[in-house]
């Protein structure tokens, strides 16, 4: 079988094994991953397929706008807010409406408590059991594991002998009862487990300690969004009045209440992220240095739009606290700009997609696009179209379509802003980074790895727990002086919209670069398009056959058994999929709409 | 031999009296009072940890994000200590062929005695392959073990209505569980609400596993003891609506003084959920206490019933003793801007009563 080299350097070779992973567990969504591995155990081609569509932007059109961001949220529970906050900004982007400080600083707190539980549950309960092993953990000593805890991290309370000894006598009787639930059918007696015990039982600890302390993290988005998962969201602003000392204050949404138990979880959630997550991170990823595969693009295409703007309404890169650009060839002395409205930037492909265009070697602007779902396996794919063995790369293969910025595949999320903030010379993130690379003793060059994606969501949920406290001191500043706005209603009425609009929005969502595209007309949703992190980095092949982010980033691995997955779960993870996002687009011009009439 | 769920708990270090208080707060959460507490205690000291299959199909998975939010209990006791949680792909560490086995391993030794939790619905269009798991379509896995299982927990608003991807015009036909053409006839309870509260699941399935049987469901199949009520009824801004003190605008002066949200397009009077008596996450706040009208995710079809933000237009009349039941399905007719109905309260009033005469009660 033939070698392909592919235009962003990658040489593909598929005669070796063919290695299925279907489901990929631990991630949201559904997703497959085929790869074929050779002689010596690497893997030389790699494929990567979403396996489900919902079609949401369809059923979005027709629909009032200041509704969108609800329907929109529903792409996502995990990433549950970010999908909302983009979809609020175009709309507002479109109307030209200004929201006031007091609802930019809200957002931003509730879209940093969505970075910092999203990373912290991604690492501890969708990513951790690729590196840690429970069942070693039964052989750890309580005594040596607290010895180990207190080194890791000496200012986190729960590290004595007994506290590991308890820990460990619950997870031998649930082993021991033979019903093992989440941890059953594990790869446990894979040598990719390298951890010793006491790690191992530190390790599953924290798995406790941070399912518990999850649920606090989110509170936040109780207060202001009334509930989470799935807080409420409301163009012009946001939805939870402020009223501090007035009359009927102990009934409204803010109040000097509120803003305490605000203030308590902001203060709670930095302590947990800097003495359990931080240093489980550095001793884990110690111990793992020598693992240093999964790179991919990282290295060379990586693309940020930045986000967290410091003062309501100001979307440049200046405002933007978490960087923006776009890095290509592996050239960091140079960040590209980005623009969301240039067609010439972003485009999305659908040659390996179960999509049809009418012309399928060009690429299409979101404000232009076209879909039409169409399911079908290429020719040499094994087994029925319900029943698929082995998929056809060559012909269309995933329910994800191809997104490219100028004709890039990029890799997109906390590894890829930290990239360009490092490359930007961001001087926080600078600072991370060289601390974190010192304390693991390693070069640069280990940031573009699995482990350094890894890291670099770790290190993201430290700098969002420091800036919740910034936002949280600045909206008490605010309110100090006077100013309780938290919405702008001189646009809300839709009678007082123009014809024709259209609008863009854009966030950082936990997993990367997120936009929404609206057209508006006669106060109705004309046409909704999202490009979302995870068909950035799920992207199959594209027109001209360059791969996407998750297939060059499972290149080149070594596994050590080819019937347990472990390295190519590691390297996946590492990038927290999200297959309900990436998948559930389509377009507004595709022939399915001939038929939709809503409302 | 499988351990009971008590065995389970102290093994884990769980002491008696810790135990005890477990069962007295369980009874409380269930609002059966504290003579229940000892029951819950026995029920726990003899039963087995039940195997549960959760199975995610078209879903956004916020039904298992809002679970592991449950403050009681914990979703890690939930997991450890109450069910055996033996396929989630969610969680599971196993992945591909080792992750499906455990369906057909927990069918031979379980056959007909585990849970089917669903999250999520499976769509019919596309050949059912807008939804694949192991390279078939998901209708095929959720089918067969709903074959094998005891009995069906649909969670959310898609498990129970198809919520978001089956709103107009889905293009998935993505189906509801109880819905789905071939579907082995099992006992189904729905626990709607996109998603459903932490505790209110976790509440379902401590039931379950004490009481050994369902909660008493209504004809729609949702638990009595969350959905009988609509959120109006136990809405701490209720006097507000009664005194005809209104949200005009947000962030006016009535947004700030925490009044009725009615004029801004709440659902509370149309929304049979527990959100204004449980609450969200640990009883902190819910959508109305901070600020946003309800827009009635825990109902039937809620996406297609026009803008969040139209107000309702029949205020039924019937008092806060009527239930789901014996109201009926009652479709919220929703008007738009122009010609919206100017409510103060008398106006309300007016229409409400008009409701009652015209339709018996409010049976529509």
């Amino acid at each position: 079988m033939a070698t392909i080299q592919t235009p962003n350097g990658y040489n593909l070779d598929t005669s070796g094994q063919r290695v299925v992973v279907d489901p990929v567990t631990r991630i949201e969504g559904h997703m497959r991953c085929e790869v074929n591995i050779d002689e010596n155990m690497i893997i030389r081609n790699a494929v990567s397929t979403g396996t489900m569509w919902r079609g949401l932007e369809v059923i979005l059109k027709g629909r009032d706008p200041r509704d969108a961001w609800a329907f929109t949220q529903r792409i996502c529970g995990v990433c549950t807010g970010t999908h909302a906050l983009t979809s609020v900004r175009a709309v507002e982007d479109a109307l030209k409406i200004n929201i006031p400080e007091n609802a930019n600083s809200i957002r931003n707190i509730m879209q940093l408590s969505l970075q910092i539980h999203d990373h912290l549950v991604h690492f501890y309960h969708l990513h951790a059991l690729d590196w840690v092993n429970p069942i070693n953990a039964l052989k750890a000593d309580p005594k040596a594991t607290s010895e180990l805890q207190i080194q890791t991290s000496p200012r986190h309370p729960k590290s004595s002998p007994g506290y590991f000894r308890d820990i460990q006598n619950r997870l031998k009787k649930f082993v021991e009862s033979g019903q093992l639930g989440p941890f059953k059918n594990g790869y446990w007696t894979n040598p990719a487990y390298i951890l010793p015990p006491e790690a191992d039982l530190m390790a599953v600890t924290h798995y406790l300690e941070a399912l518990d302390f999850q649920k606090e993290i989110m509170t936040t988005r109780t207060i202001f969004g009334g509930k989470d998962t799935h807080p409420n969201w409301l163009v012009g602003g946001v939805p939870c009045a402020i009223n501090i000392d007035g009359d009927l204050a102990a009934g409204a949404p803010i109040n000097m209440d509120r803003l305490n138990y605000v203030n308590g979880v902001v203060n709670r959630t930095i302590e947990f992220v800097e003495n359990v997550y931080i240093p489980d991170i550095i001793a884990i990823g110690k111990l793992y240095k020598g693992w240093l595969y999964g790179g991919g693009l990282s290295g060379t295409s990586v693309l940020a739009y930045g986000d967290i703007p410091d003062k309501a309404n100001d979307y440049s890169p200046e405002n933007l606290m978490m960087p923006s650009g776009a890095i290509i060839n592996g050239n960091l002395k140079e960040v590209h700009p980005v623009d969301l409205r240039d067609p010439e930037q972003v485009q999305e492909f659908v040659p390996h997609s179960w999509y049809k265009y009418p012309d399928e070697k060009k690429g299409l602007h979101p404000w232009d696009g076209i879909t039409e779902p169409h399911y079908e396996l290429g020719p040499n794919a094994k087994g029925t179209s319900t029943r698929i063995e082995e998929l056809d790369e060559a012909a269309k293969y995933s329910w994800i379509k191809a997104p490219r910025w100028r004709g890039h595949a990029m890799e997109v999320g906390p590894l890829a802003r930290y990239v360009v903030g490092y490359a930007l010379g961001h001087e926080e993130i600078t600072d991370q980074i060289k601390r974190t690379l010192r304390a693991l003793d390693a070069p640069v060059d280990a940031l573009f790895s699995t482990l350094g994606r890894t890291a670099a969501r770790a290190l993201e949920a430290q700098w969002a727990a420091h800036k919740q406290r910034y936002f949280m001191d600045k909206l008490i500043a605010t309110i100090k002086a006077g100013d309780q706005s938290t919405a702008n209603t001189e646009k809300f009425d839709p009678k007082t919209w123009p014809t024709e609009v259209k609008g863009v929005g854009f966030t950082e969502a936990p997993r990367g670069a997120l936009a929404h595209w609206i057209k508006i007309k006669d106060t109705k949703i004309d046409n909704y398009q999202c490009v979302v992190p995870t068909t950035w980095n799920g992207s199959p092949r594209d027109n001209e056959g360059n791969i996407g982010a998750f297939e060059a980033s499972l290149m080149n691995t070594k596994v050590e058994r080819a019937e347990e997955p472990v390295e190519i779960l590691r390297t996946i993870h590492s990038f927290d999929p999200c297959l309900a996002c990436s998948t559930h687009v389509m377009g507004p011009d595709g022939k399915e709409l001939a038929k939709v009439k809503v409302r | 031999m499988t351990e009971t769920f008590y065995e389970v708990m102290r093994r884990q270090g769980i002491t008696r009296r810790s135990f005890l208080k477990y069962c007295s707060l369980t009874a409380a959460a269930l609002g059966l009072g504290p003579s229940f507490a000892p029951q819950i205690a026995h029920a726990m000291e003899t039963k087995p940890r039940i195997p549960v299959l959760w199975l995610h199909g078209l879903e956004c998975t916020c039904c298992s994000e809002s679970f592991i939010r449950s403050a009681h209990p914990l979703a890690k006791d939930v997991i450890l200590s109450m069910i055996s949680l033996d396929y989630d792909d969610t969680i599971m560490a196993a992945a591909g062929t080792q992750a499906e086995a455990i369906i057909q391993e927990t069918i031979d030794k379980y056959d007909g005695n585990y849970i089917l939790a669903c999250e999520g619905n499976p769509p019919l269009n596309q050949e059912g392959m807008s939804c694949i798991i192991a390279g078939k379509p998901y209708l095929e896995q959720l089918k067969h073990a709903a074959e094998h299982c005891k009995a069906i927990i649909s969670w959310g608003s898609c498990a129970s209505w198809g919520c978001v991807q089956a709103a107009r015009p889905n293009p998935t036909q993505a189906t509801p569980i109880h819905k789905v053409p071939g579907l082995a006839p099992k006992p189904i309870i729905k626990v709607p609400g996109c998603p459903p509260i932490a505790e209110v699941m976790t509440a379902v399935i401590t039931y379950i596993l004490t009481f050994e049987r369902f909660p008493e469901l209504d004809r729609q199949g949702r638990p009595k003891m969350f959905y009988s009520q609509r959120i109006h009824d136990k809405c701490y801004r209720r006097p507000h609506f009664d005194a005809g003190q209104f949200v005009e605008s947000f962030d006016d002066e009535g947004a700030r003084k925490g009044y009725c949200l009615y004029k801004v397009g709440c659902k509370g009077p149309t929304t049979y959920n527990a959100c204004s008596t449980v609450r969200w996450n640990g009883g902190l706040s819910f959508p109305i206490q901070s600020g946003h009208p309800c827009f009635g995710c825990s109902e039937d079809g809620f996406w297609d019933k026009g803008s969040f933000y139209d107000r309702l237009t029949d205020v039924h009349g019937f008092g806060v003793e009527a239930d789901a039941d014996e109201i009926g399905a009652t479709a919220a007719m929703i008007v738009g801007g122009a010609a919206a109905v100017h409510a103060g309260v008398s106006v309300v009033k007016r229409i409400a009563d008009k409701n009652m005469t015209n339709k018996d009660g409010g049976e529509s």
